[in-house]
């Protein structure tokens, strides 16, 4: 017994491994890189000597302007979540529930295809729809010829269009598996206990569902919370997000250091914005 | 190797594809050098800008038995960060007269042999002894091209043609502006339209209270040549800052009505110099591309074939065609008194103008 136990180790360690290590060269050690640089008074790259200061953190509360950022990524990011849920759940419900054979596998062809292509031409192809005169302006004008232009370009729906887009794919994949996986039977015994449809979803199908909604929100929240390319392209004025100013640090002022003090205040908003929620996710699921 | 040698079992693979992993992530940390051979040489630079012209670089082999291999950088600080990650993969490298001075403060480009630059007697003056491409009586950049950032307009909406700053904020044109996404510039507009010091204006209340001002007047803002094109010629704007080199390019190459003016309160002027980068492996072959780059054969047909901003060799500019479209903006003497020469921002400097720009884009988006 002794020996197929540490044979089991063995082959735990050995098929972890490089997955773990891969993970702390290139999540750990950058992110801990970043986090000793936010601490200094210049550049890590200038060839002066530099010193430990807290100056960063304190210009970011300081500046009144990098919390109002802030503020509009965390709450770009709960509209982008939350649109992707109320459009991805239902999709992913029928995919799981409904559709069945190789309408599924069509559907899912359609799912993912926004994968294939690159982030950047998405996004720019969404100008070209969405610009004055652009796609959805003539199709909007074939249907009602006389409706006002939508001038959809370099606004905040915009900026949400492009990143839903961009992210719908995750909700609904992750919101599929947890969906697919619950037992028809389960739901049989339900309606047979007399179940409507309404309770049915309320208390049996969405809280089974939970962990898979929770991971897809998770997947698209933070993402979308750091986001600036987007904004930058989709958005033009009206996009202001933290993560430009973030990436201004970097490729304007060279302040490598106020940079990534940016970026971890953000990292710490959102972290405490998780734990916030974690009791309560955690307590929805232990009741199932 | 054998066969049984070259089988690979399971186990192997595991460790096979963690060393990998563990390879691979050291090698993103240790400091990236360019493979280099004898015969040839590295050039730091914009991409698209000159020097990485297929048949410039060709012509230049060919005279010299030269290799050119091309590195490219999105911004200065960029350029900066190259030089200091990467000592010694670079042998040329584009500096402008704002950050040729950080380099060689910081040691990162060494003194020109101007004895091996034969057009350096051609050079324009006010560019080639500026004390922003000299120090300590060195050069430490050579004068290559040098251009204006101004206004530029759609001369079939915008009329009369304009010749003040306050375009930009005339409510005839509320919504149809652009700028560039950038604080520096965007500062010294404000700087310029407010009566300031370009560089370092005084009172940053006022040229916030200013950019703040083009809030009713943005369409949105532009970040490349490219871009602004597009923006301009669906009509999304009329009425913008830009640069006078690509004025040229899209009146010249894309038909645009563009029209272009340097205002009268001021504008923005900027040249360029090649540099030699400190412990540069042929310093020699960098000093014989810089001296091609300030040929006049080459400008001339960089500048009519695809369009560049105006050469610092006198002799060059002379060289084009009359009626072409950049040699007449770039010769406006009237306009080249009323600019301001971007020169080095300290780091301070450079941090509160992004703040502010930061703090007025915010207020654009609310």
């Amino acid at each position: 017994m002794a020996v197929a136990d540490r044979r089991n180790r063995i082959a735990i360690l050995g098929l972890t491994s490089p997955a773990y290590l891969w993970l702390t060269a290139t999540i750990f050690l950058p992110l801990s890189a970043m986090l000793y640089c936010s601490f200094l008074d210049k550049s890590p790259l200038v060839p002066q000597p530099s010193s430990f200061t807290l100056k960063h953190y304190g210009a970011v509360i300081d500046k009144p302007v990098y919390q109002q950022l802030m503020l509009w990524s965390l709450e770009l990011g709960a509209v982008v979540t939350i649109a992707c849920l109320l459009i991805g759940y239902p999709a992913a419900l029928a995919l799981a529930k409904v559709i069945k054979g190789r309408w599924r596998e069509a559907m899912f062809l359609m799912v993912v295809l926004p994968f294939w292509s690159n982030a950047l031409v998405r996004t720019f192809s969404w100008t070209m729809v969405l610009r004055p005169g652009g796609l959805a302006d003539q199709a909007i004008h074939l249907v009602a010829p006389g409706a006002p232009a939508l001038n959809l370009l370099y606004s905040y729906p915009a900026v949400v269009i492009g990143l839903v887009h961009s992210y719908l794919p995750y909700m609904i994949l992750t919101c599929y598996i947890s969906l697919q996986a619950i037992d028809d039977s389960v739901i049989e015994a339900a309606r047979s206990l007399g179940a409507r449809s309404g309770a049915l979803f309320r208390r049996v199908v969405f809280p089974m569902s939970l962990p898979g909604v929770l991971a897809g929100s998770a997947l698209i929240f933070v993402p979308a919370v750091g986001s600036f390319m987007e904004p930058r392209i989709l958005g033009g004025a009206k996009g202001a997000t933290l993560g430009m100013a973030i990436e201004e640090q970097f490729t304007v002022t060279a302040n490598w250091p106020f940079g990534a003090a940016l970026s971890f205040m953000m990292l710490a908003a959102v972290l405490l914005l998780c734990l916030a929620l974690y009791p309560t996710a955690r307590k929805r699921m232990e009741g199932l | 190797m054998s066969k049984s040698n070259s089988r690979i079992t399971r186990r192997h693979f595991v460790a096979g594809a963690g060393a990998v992993g563990l390879g691979a992530a050291t090698g993103l940390l240790a400091t990236p050098r360019l493979a280099r051979a004898a015969g040839k040489i590295t050039v730091l630079n914009w991409q698209g800008y000159g020097t990485d012209e297929k048949w410039a670089v060709e012509a230049f082999t060919k005279a010299t038995g030269l290799e050119v291999v091309h590195d490219y950088f999105n911004s200065e600080p960029e350029m900066i960060t190259k030089l200091q990650t990467n000592p010694g993969a670079y042998d040329v490298v584009l500096t402008n007269s704002a950050w040729n001075a950080v380099a060689s403060g910081q040691g990162l480009v060494q003194a020109v042999d101007t004895s091996k630059i034969t057009h350096f007697n051609d050079l324009n003056p006010s560019f080639r002894d500026s004390k922003l491409l000299n120090a300590d009586g060195k050069v430490f950049g050579v004068s290559w091209v040098w251009g204006m950032t101004a206004i530029a307009y759609n001369t079939d909406k915008v009329k009369p043609a304009p010749d003040s700053v306050e375009v930009l904020w005339d409510p005839k044109h509320a919504k149809h502006v652009s700028v560039r996404d950038d604080a520096i510039e965007a500062v010294s507009y404000g700087a310029i339209a407010t009566g300031q010091d370009m560089n370092h204006p005084k009172d940053l209340a006022k040229v916030k209270e200013k950019l703040l001002g083009l809030k009713p007047q943005i369409a949105t803002m532009w970040s490349s040549e490219d871009e602004w094109n597009k923006l301009f010629q669906s009509g999304t704007f009329d009425v913008s800052v830009y640069w006078s080199g690509s004025a040229a390019r899209s009146k010249t190459n894309y038909k645009l009505p563009v029209g272009y003016m340097v205002p009268k309160e001021g504008g923005i002027g900027w040249f360029d110099g090649l540099a030699v980068a400190a412990g540069a492996a042929n310093v020699d072959g960098a000093h014989k591309f810089i001296d091609y780059m300030v040929d006049p054969t080459f400008y001339v047909e960089w500048a009519t074939k695809i369009g560049a901003p105006a050469s610092a060799n006198v002799k060059a500019n002379e060289a084009l065609p009359a009626e072409d479209v950049g040699r007449q903006i770039h010769s406006d003497q009237a306009a080249i008194k009323r600019l301001q020469f971007m020169s080095p921002l300290s780091d301070d400097e450079r941090q509160s103008y992004s703040d502010l720009w930061t703090e007025v884009k915010a207020e654009f988006a609310k």
